[in-house]
């Protein structure tokens, strides 16, 4: 009975017109900020926190939300459309949903993304409204030995990212992992692989690495072909899922659901790994795997699904501790501290209002993005239709401002040029983007946390295999590599004759 | 193109006529106040509720920018580089004392580079355990990690934090090295101190208050001359056997060498009036901290600081050895 009154205070807070409207006006700028490739949500955010001072500390807060999911929304159009990932989650949408694009079917891509995305945000709103405390427990019992299992089975996983030569994926998981390494170590702040340039200090900027790699390298692509493109603007058919897609896509999105739910609450870099995560599950799952990386409907709508359901829980640790899991919730805090509200344990009970109308509104702001979206594929789809020569200048230079908007240095615009290169060269050696930018995610917290554990445990490794979560997860891992491992082997024994 | 070089003619003309004239009219134009943290932390907190009252007070919008990285000497390399014309000020904490020694490469002269705006607020900081720890008060604590030394793990949020350097000055006073842990931010390292994976950390109030209050941590002591409003029962370091851990992340405005005296002198009278302003005052509070007196937000205020402060952690870094480059 409680939580039914708790929801009426939280509707009626969320859903008074100036509210509603300050929810509309941040799903708005969110689906923008998610599609012009590079401008992530911390940017933006902290480019309006100045505009909510002058404004309700809920309605504020409703619309930095907004801002927030609606990115996730936006984020998979530009990485569906244009091969043009703007943070990790999208990394793993842009590998089958590229494809289904190139083959004609963005507009299903887009729909497949927004209807999981939609089904994914109501779940996960109702248990954080449910469940957030019990799940804050859980949660924080994950210390270091958990994180680094866990990750374990992230990198583990990592394999069935790729769809050709399981060689090349590990390569390429293993140069990421490298490629994570670059900056100050943070238990003795020994400076790495920075070449001695100050800018390299804090490690490589996750986003201009993946515009590099993805999308730059998908122009230069592009440029040297121009053919392969007009394939899939003349090819465009139906906007809209088919019947055979909704088939395949229902199991996918309630799988992505419950797994980016789960990930999501652990404030340690379990949201990272949600859309991987699913990828890899759903691709497990298949009854036809080889279609994953050539235009899957699941490999669309698992992940998408598991990304918004993990974007909506990684509310939690903030709204029952007052503790940020990521950068966009830093700022949040932020902003309630300027608003005179200093969120801590006891936000549900000193700010009922506050906090029931941010969950209300999560619900709201989902459905006005579903709303929203849909009717805009056709534009979406459109715009592909737009002369590549004219294009291509626009998607730089929309890059280069939202890479340089997340740390205002030049620096990072010569990386995205330079990995830019890189990421050409790959795609020439055949040699898949995602698994490189999985092991640059995980490669620094796999670090962080094993050192950190072995620190508390003063140096005893069995720390990993006596904490029983830990185990647990360790024991999945194997159970992972060994499923993914035996196929692999079975057909190299077939093919091993055939020439490639 | 008779047009634009008509208007470039007019742009330098103006140029050089602002130039000559500035110190009367600034400012003129908007000012960007570099913050050398990421957007959403204490500092960035600070600086934001500064660069609000202040812009009401001198006509022109303060634009906050983050500029975060190295510990905050990327950002104030930046304001050091930047033109010295008071367009653009830099708000630091306490850091900007403390690498000077930690950054045996700095790309700046810490006492050398800067002119001077004034202090803002002195933040306390606050010894804290997880909830369950067995000490009861400070000197039980003192005693039980002396005794417990090779158990105990102390958290901080990263070398050159605020956390990092109180807990060397615990260390350093009770003259037991302990198992120091890293984080990547002050928020991952509460989280493990809340879920009981790590024992002690000293972080300011920003950061603890509320957490102390709803009593998911435990507090020891405060490292201020008074008790706190916020935290009234909480004893200070002085009153709880540890005078010398007495210490404040300390925030000052800077600006580029060669600002002239009259731009950092109108800057200052608007920082005082601004530290005056009840908002900030009830904010300040809600975070544990209370904004400087008019002498210390003075250009002599925040120089004396900075030299002080060099001096007073160079030999404690030097001790423990950690440096961040």
């Amino acid at each position: 009975m409680e939580l039914f009154n708790n929801l009426v205070l939280g509707f009626t807070t969320a859903g008074a017109p100036w509210n509603l409207f300050f929810c509309l006006v941040g799903v708005i700028l969110g689906t923008l900020i998610g599609v012009l490739p590079g401008i992530g949500a911390t940017a933006t955010i902290a480019m309006l926190l100045p505009i909510t001072f002058q404004l309700e500390p809920v309605s504020s807060l409703i619309m930095l939300a907004g801002i927030y999911y609606g990115a996730q929304y936006g984020g998979s159009t530009t990485a569906i459309l244009i091969n043009m990932p703007g943070e990790s989650s999208s990394a793993v949408t842009a590998i089958d949903g590229y494809q289904m694009a190139r083959k004609g079917r963005a507009g299903a891509a887009l729909a497949i993304a927004a209807i999981g995305s939609f089904f994914a945000g109501t779940v996960s709103t109702v248990l954080v409204a449910v469940f957030a405390p019990p799940l804050t427990a859980i949660a924080l019992k994950f210390g270091s030995a958990e994180y680094f299992s866990l990750m374990i089975v992230g990198l583990v996983s990592s394999i069935a990212l790729a769809h050709g030569s399981v060689v090349k994926a590990l390569g390429m998981v293993v140069l990421g992992l490298l490629l994570g390494l670059v900056g100050t170590d943070i238990y003795t702040g020994t400076p790495r692989f920075n070449l001695g340039i100050l800018e390299l200090s804090d490690g490589l900027n996750f986003v201009a690495l993946a515009v590099g790699v993805f999308g730059i390298a998908e122009i230069l692509r592009n440029l040297e072909n121009e053919h392969d493109r007009d394939v899939m603007i003349k090819k465009v058919t139906n906007l809209w899922p088919t019947k055979q897609d909704w088939k395949e896509m229902t199991a996918p999105i309630l799988r992505g659901t419950a797994i980016g739910s789960a990930l999501g609450i652990l404030p340690g870099g379990g949201a990272i790994l949600a859309s991987f995560a699913s990828y890899t599950v759903e691709k497990r799952m298949s009854k036809t795997p080889e279609e994953f990386g050539k235009g899957a409907v699941a490999g669309v709508a698992g992940p998408e699904s598991a990304n918004n359901a993990g974007a909506q829980t990684s509310f939690i640790p903030m709204l029952t501790l007052g503790i940020p899991a990521n950068p966009v919730m830093a700022l949040m805090i932020g902003a309630m501290i300027i608003q005179g509200i200093v969120p801590g344990p006891n936000v549900a009970t000193e700010q009922p209002a506050l906090f029931w109308g941010i969950i209300a509104s999560m619900w709201i702001g989902n459905l006005m993005l579903i709303l929203l979206n849909l009717p805009l594929i056709g534009l979406w789809v459109k715009l592909l239709t737009i002369p590549y020569y004219m294009l291509f200048p626009a998607i730089i230079a929309f890059c280069s401002i939202g890479v340089y908007s997340v740390n205002s240095n030049v620096f990072d615009l010569y990386a995205v040029a330079f990995f830019g290169l890189i990421g050409y060269v790959l795609a020439k050696l055949r040699c898949e983007p995602a698994p490189l930018l999985l092991g640059f995610v995980l490669g620094p917290l796999l670090e962080e946390h094993l050192r950190r554990a072995m620190i508390m445990s003063r140096g005893d490794a069995t720390t990993f295999v006596t904490r029983p979560i830990s185990l647990t997860l360790l024991l999945l891992a194997a159970a992972v590599l060994v499923v993914v491992l035996l196929p692999s082997i079975r057909k190299k024994r077939d093919e091993v004759f055939v020439e490639d | 193109m008779r047009k634009i070089l008509i208007s470039l003619a007019a742009t330098a003309t103006f140029a050089l006529a602002s130039s000559t004239a500035f110190s009367q009219g600034y400012p003129e134009r908007n000012i960007t106040m570099v913050v050398p943290f990421a957007a959403g932390g204490p500092t960035d907190t600070v600086t934001r509720l500064v660069a609000e009252t202040m812009s009401k007070d001198l006509g022109q919008q303060i634009l906050v920018e983050n500029v975060g990285g190295a510990g905050g000497t990327l950002g104030a390399s930046q304001v050091a580089k930047a033109e010295a014309d008071g367009y653009t000020l830099l708000l630091h904490h306490i850091g900007m004392a403390t690498s000077a020694t930690l950054y045996r490469k700095l790309p700046y002269d810490t006492l050398n580079a800067f002119e001077y705006v004034g202090l803002v607020t002195d933040v306390p900081m606050t010894i804290v355990s997880k909830k369950d720890f067995e000490a009861k008060d400070l000197k039980g604590l003192v005693e039980y990690v002396k005794a417990n030394a090779d158990k105990i793990s102390l958290a901080n949020a990263g070398i050159g934090a605020a956390s990092h350097l109180c807990g060397m000055l615990f260390m350093n006073e009770i003259k037991v090295p302990l198992v120091t842990v890293p984080y990547k931010g002050t928020g991952p390292a509460m989280t493990d101190l809340l879920g009981g994976q790590v024992d002690l950390m000293c972080d300011q109030t920003t950061n603890t208050t509320k957490q102390i209050k709803g009593g998911t941590i435990k507090a020891y002591a405060v490292t201020s001359a008074k008790r706190l409003d916020a935290l009234p029962d909480v004893p200070t370091v002085e009153e709880a056997g540890l005078p010398g851990m007495q210490v404040g992340i300390w925030h000052g405005i800077y600006a580029p060498k060669g600002t002239p005296t009259e731009v950092t002198e109108k800057l200052s009278a608007s920082l005082q009036k601004a530290l005056k302003d009840p908002n900030i005052i009830a904010r300040f509070a809600e975070l544990g901290t209370v904004p400087v007196t008019d002498a210390e937000a003075t250009p002599a205020g925040l120089k004396s600081k900075l030299e002080s402060e060099v001096a007073r952690w160079k030999p404690i870094i030097e001790a423990a050895g950690q440096y961040a480059d």
